[in-house]
């Protein structure tokens, strides 16, 4: 297959992958997650041989990277000085900082479980299908359906 | 039936958004390239990892620069990306060619992107016709031993992918007309112009 130049890539999803990896893992690793994201894609390019949707595959890329990332984090040791931070609602990640949350919303799907956190921001940041999803998260079409719905459900409770 | 209302929800949701987010920063490119507006036009030069130039062309919208672009991927790497940095010696050539100076030696170049028969024409043109000098198209045929080929030497230099680097402006019809150019016969004219005014 013919690749297209690296670049349009870049040009036309860097600030998607931006969006993504900062919603996938907070504000403190999302520059890390996404600038390591498209070292890894730089590296895998020229040997792509069946990827048919590029814009797919950096996303599911850039997945793999925050969930290193994740792994990272969570073996290292975290002081907790402040007793509430340890409590059962305290985030699993820090929200992402966002202009546009007046409504609070992304302090909220900071708390979501893991799955449906990802599902979520892969389905509306990404701008995923469930087929999509279902790839990156190697999990069905019918999973990805219910973490997102289920996700909704949660936040439109909260928000109300 | 009526549409169903807005999910503001899902409006959120779409709308994050990451206002310090910068691209993304590579450490190498098998390709560089970079792209400035010249007295002679748009033009785009491109690099190999080595510094080695192998594109000078002309790129006045878009369309020529994706082409141009495409070209590079498919010949050389995909692996392009928009690097100044590796382009700095050539650029500076560039612009001291444009600005009627002689420069002191051209950048390294290869004829990566040149088709067989393009690279004898290329490689005499640049060792037979100097700075202020002039040939035709017929003069170059028979330096390449192929003497009834004027008008397929035309067309090798017409897709010169070494524009001014190799002075394919320097060759002219038998009559002295200015013929054709990549980037127009006033940037042929005007390249011409400024090597006679240097004289």
């Amino acid at each position: 297959m013919t690749l297209p130049p690296f670049q349009l890539l870049v040009d036309a999803h860097w600030r998607d992958v931006a969006r993504l990896a900062h919603a996938l893992v907070g504000p403190d690793d999302g520059d890390d997650v996404a600038q390591q994201a498209w070292l890894q894609a730089w590296a895998a390019y020229p040997s792509l041989t069946s990827v048919t949707n590029l814009r797919g595959w950096l996303f599911t890329v850039t997945y793999r990277c925050a969930t290193d990332a994740h792994r990272g984090r969570s073996r290292r040791a975290v002081p907790v000085a402040d007793p509430s931070l340890a409590s059962p609602e305290r985030p699993a990640i820090d929200p992402p900082v966002t202009g546009s949350d007046e409504s609070g919303v992304w302090q909220l799907v900071a708390t979501l479980p893991v799955r449906q956190r990802e599902a979520v921001a892969l389905r509306y940041v990404a701008d995923l299908d469930h087929a999509a999803i279902a790839a990156v998260l190697g999990t069905s079409t019918v999973m990805s359906r219910r973490l997102v719905s289920d996700a909704l459900g949660t936040l439109r409770k909260a928000l109300t | 039936m009526t549409p169903a209302p807005p999910d503001r929800l899902a409006d959120v949701l779409a709308g994050f958004d990451v206002p310090g987010a910068r691209p993304p920063d590579f450490p190498e490119a098998d390709v560089s390239y970079a792209v400035d507006d010249t007295p002679i036009g748009r033009m785009l030069l491109a690099c190999t990892a080595s510094g080695v130039l192998v594109a000078s062309l002309f790129t006045p919208n878009t369309a020529a620069e994706g082409a141009a672009l495409e070209r590079l991927a498919t010949r050389i790497s995909p692996r392009v990306l928009r690097r100044p940095q590796p382009l700095d010696a050539a650029r500076r050539w560039l612009d001291t060619y444009l600005s009627g100076r002689r420069p002191a030696c051209a950048p390294a170049w290869a004829l990566t992107l040149a088709t067989p028969f393009q690279v004898p024409v290329l490689t005499t043109l640049a060792a037979r016709v100097g700075y202020g000098d002039r040939a035709t198209y017929g003069q170059l045929a028979d330096w390449v031993g192929r003497p009834r080929a004027a008008r397929a030497v035309g067309t090798a230099l017409g897709g010169n992918p070494l524009c001014v680097v190799l002075p394919c402006h320097r060759v002219v019809g038998a009559t002295g007309s200015l013929t054709g150019y990549a980037g127009g016969l006033a940037a042929k004219r005007y390249l011409l112009e400024l090597e006679s005014a240097e004289q």
